[in-house]
């Protein structure tokens, strides 16, 4: 039970990482983006391009610490992938939402072309690097720490575990202490208020892009090293990080922090009972729920 | 000419026609409209080689089921503006539930490999409408739970039950053979091709059909889902010329001022999205017709809740008309490149080109959405229409 915890604690990390990008552009940009997930997976795969092919070809030294996938290739990885699925997205966002919203479309026809983009990303990935499942490390072998409690831990998800909450609370300071951060916020809570005050609200925009594409990628890398890469796995993760974001109050980013943890962990905790393949549609139950008793979400007062 | 292509030449003219007659702007071109088309599409069959014609029967019936596809998702996207991307769901539990009440419970050796919840062995018409019960009645309850809520909320809950139906069914043994496919499902009108034929025929039409074999069912499965098309569309037209649609059209453009009218937004909506979802199960239902196993890996999102999506998106959302175009539109495109990329592409990029194809669906959904939201065949305004 406490080690299904701890495993839950580490999944909901990475879905709480994906969630609040989900959030924040529900919030900001108005629309639910169906094609989160798959940036995801993009930054994930933006990762393996990384460390199977440039790195090596640059001589980037290979060594990973002790019994861990971490070494420089997946450390200098995680920062370019990121930037790399953010410029995806803000190209996505120039190319398609941008001539939408302009057009004041509705916010159904924006989650539409998402749906679209989705498609389109994840269907590139296919035909790049096939339908096939991949390791970052082939045949490289992790064994688990024994810990009290009868608890199995392997470093690698300890260290999933403190990225994602050294980015949270980086979040948390870039939100509340920097200018741009407040503007996010001022734009998530009244758009036609934030403008008037003069924020720009297209920057905005482009920001949002870029740091919620950003987590996403993170979020899939460490994914990807906890399991294995395929073009579906951010399709998979799409009903967890809503049933987060919602449980959390839409435009909440500390909210889908918390609604992460607690999809992650009723996810791991139902494998006690449930087939663990039912594990996506223990966070549709959960998301049900929460609309059932309280649409609005854990922290939400308005509707 | 032999029977089997008189019949599929009966079906296509009528499907040809019908498209033709689309792009009348009034009865009165769309009349002479028809004739064209009937007679053009009707040639073609005529004067094609037999090979061709067997080659085009099986791509048509799948049309046929996406087009109903595309009309029962335009009652809840055209006509309503409900987003539902769980088009697959619905599909696929009409088509369970049909086979189940169609098919025997099976026996002795089989019933050990075969696990079904229920088999009853019931005529196709009991199957049809056990479809539009069950479909009907899970989008009753998605519908109950979030049509109150924000509009894309819906949109949630429909990828999320698509996706738990799916794991359900695929993990599931006794509900439907699980992940192996469930074999067996008896074939509407199967008997018409069967020697001796039905014994309820009249003695001139056993005769007339004497020369069919069973290869030959897919020219008369064609012709029966052509009839439901037709029956379908003009039942839905009908529907959306009421006044009811009227409400669903007033609620499309705006929710406030309809409910001003006094009208329950809530209720339109939920009866909009329940009679959309009873036609996909229909299509679901028919679809088991034109296949003798189903196992729920057919009913990938890919090819049945995004590709319906664009079809109804190219051929103009908000009119039944362009739905049906639509359908057969991108249809056509996609077994036509299929057909291009089998001919043409060396066999090593095989697996790409299958991808390639999905993405350019992707990308023309977006073109469609930034150039022409309004489809090929917009919607029609006023009464020129009727």
């Amino acid at each position: 039970m406490l080690e299904l915890i701890v495993y839950g604690i580490i999944y909901g990390s990475i879905i709480a990482l994906g969630a609040i990008g989900v959030t924040l552009i529900y919030g900001i940009l108005r629309f639910a983006n169906f094609a989160h997930g798959d940036l995801m997976t993009v930054g994930a795969y933006l990762a393996l391009f990384f460390v199977q092919v440039l790195f090596p070809m640059l001589g980037v030294p290979q060594e990973r610490f002790g019994g861990t996938s971490f070494g420089w290739p997946l450390i200098l990885a995680l920062p370019l992938a990121a930037g790399g699925t953010a410029l995806v997205a803000i190209a996505l966002d120039q190319f398609f939402y941008r001539p939408l919203r302009q057009r004041r479309a509705s916010p159904v026809i924006l989650a539409m072309a998402s749906l679209g983009a989705a498609f389109i990303v994840r269907n590139l990935i296919y035909i790049i690097w096939g339908p096939d499942k991949i390791n970052y490390f082939p045949g490289l072998v992790r064994p688990a720490w024994q810990l009290p409690f009868d608890v199995r831990l392997r470093p690698d998800e300890l260290i999933i575990f403190v990225v994602a909450l050294v980015l949270v609370v980086s979040l948390y300071l870039f939100l509340q202490k920097t200018k741009l951060g407040k503007a996010m916020r001022a734009t998530a809570d009244n758009p036609d208020l934030a403008r008037i005050t003069g924020i720009n609200t297209e920057r905005v925009r482009i920001w949002t892009w870029g740091i919620g594409a950003g987590l996403a990628a993170i979020a899939g890398i460490l994914y990807g090293v906890n399991a294995l890469l395929y073009p579906e796995m951010g399709w998979g993760f799409l009903l967890p990080l809503f049933a987060a974001a919602i449980l959390g109050t839409v435009g909440n980013p500390y909210g889908a922090l918390a609604g992460g943890l607690i999809i992650g962990i009723v996810q791991r905790i139902s494998t006690l009972w449930l087939n663990p393949a039912y594990q996506p549609a223990v966070a549709f139950l959960v998301l049900i729920v929460v609309l059932l008793v309280r649409p609005q979400g854990l922290f939400g007062g308005r509707s | 000419m032999e029977l089997k292509r008189m019949l599929v030449l009966a079906a296509m003219a009528i499907l040809g026609g019908w498209l033709v007659s689309f792009f009348g702007r009034s009865r009165r071109w769309s009349v002479p409209l028809f004739v064209v088309g009937a007679a053009l599409f009707g040639m073609g069959i005529a004067l094609a080689p037999a090979a061709w014609v067997d080659y085009l029967v099986t791509p048509a019936i799948a049309a046929v089921i996406y087009a109903i596809l595309s009309v029962g998702l335009n009652v809840q996207w055209g006509m309503t503006g409900l987003f539902n991307i769980g088009i697959a769901a619905f599909f696929a539990i009409g088509a369970f539930t049909s086979a189940m009440i169609t098919k025997e419970m099976p026996t002795g050796l089989a019933a050990e490999y075969i696990k079904q919840l229920f088999g009853w062995g019931l005529p196709f018409p009991a199957g049809i409408a056990g479809a539009i019960v069950v479909s009907g009645v899970l989008a009753l309850l998605i519908g109950l739970l979030t049509l109150r809520l924000r509009e894309d909320y819906l949109a949630i809950a429909t990828i999320g039950i698509a996706e738990s139906l799916r794991l359900v069914f695929q993990n599931e043994r006794w509900l439907a053979n699980g992940p192996q496919p469930l074999p067996g499902i008896p074939k509407p009108l199967f008997c018409l091709v069967e020697d001796p034929p039905c014994a309820w025929l009249p003695g001139f039409l056993k005769e007339w059909l004497a020369p069919l074999d069973s290869r030959d069912y897919d020219a008369i499965l064609l012709v029966l889902l052509t009839a439901a098309l037709v029956v379908i569309f003009f039942l839905v037209q009908r529907v959306a010329h009421s006044p009811w649609g009227r409400v669903l059209r007033a609620i499309r453009e705006d929710e406030a001022a309809a409910a001003m009218c006094g009208k329950n937004v809530f209720s339109f909506k939920v009866q909009a999205f329940v009679l959309g979802a009873c036609v996909m199960g229909v299509a679901g239902a028919l679809f088991t017709a034109s296949v003798s196993t189903i196992d729920f890996g057919l009913f990938h999102p890919m090819s049945y809740t995004f590709l319906v999506w664009v079809m109804l998106m190219a051929g103009g959302s908000g009119n039944h008309k362009g739905a049906v175009f639509g359908a057969f539109a991108i249809w056509t495109i996609w077994m036509g490149t299929t057909f291009l990329s089998d001919q043409l592409v060396p066999f090593q990029f095989k697996t790409q080109v299958f991808y390639v194809r999905y993405m350019l669906v992707g990308l023309l959904l977006i073109a469609i959405l930034l150039f022409r939201p309004q489809g090929i065949l917009p919607e029609e305004k006023g009464e020129q229409s009727k």
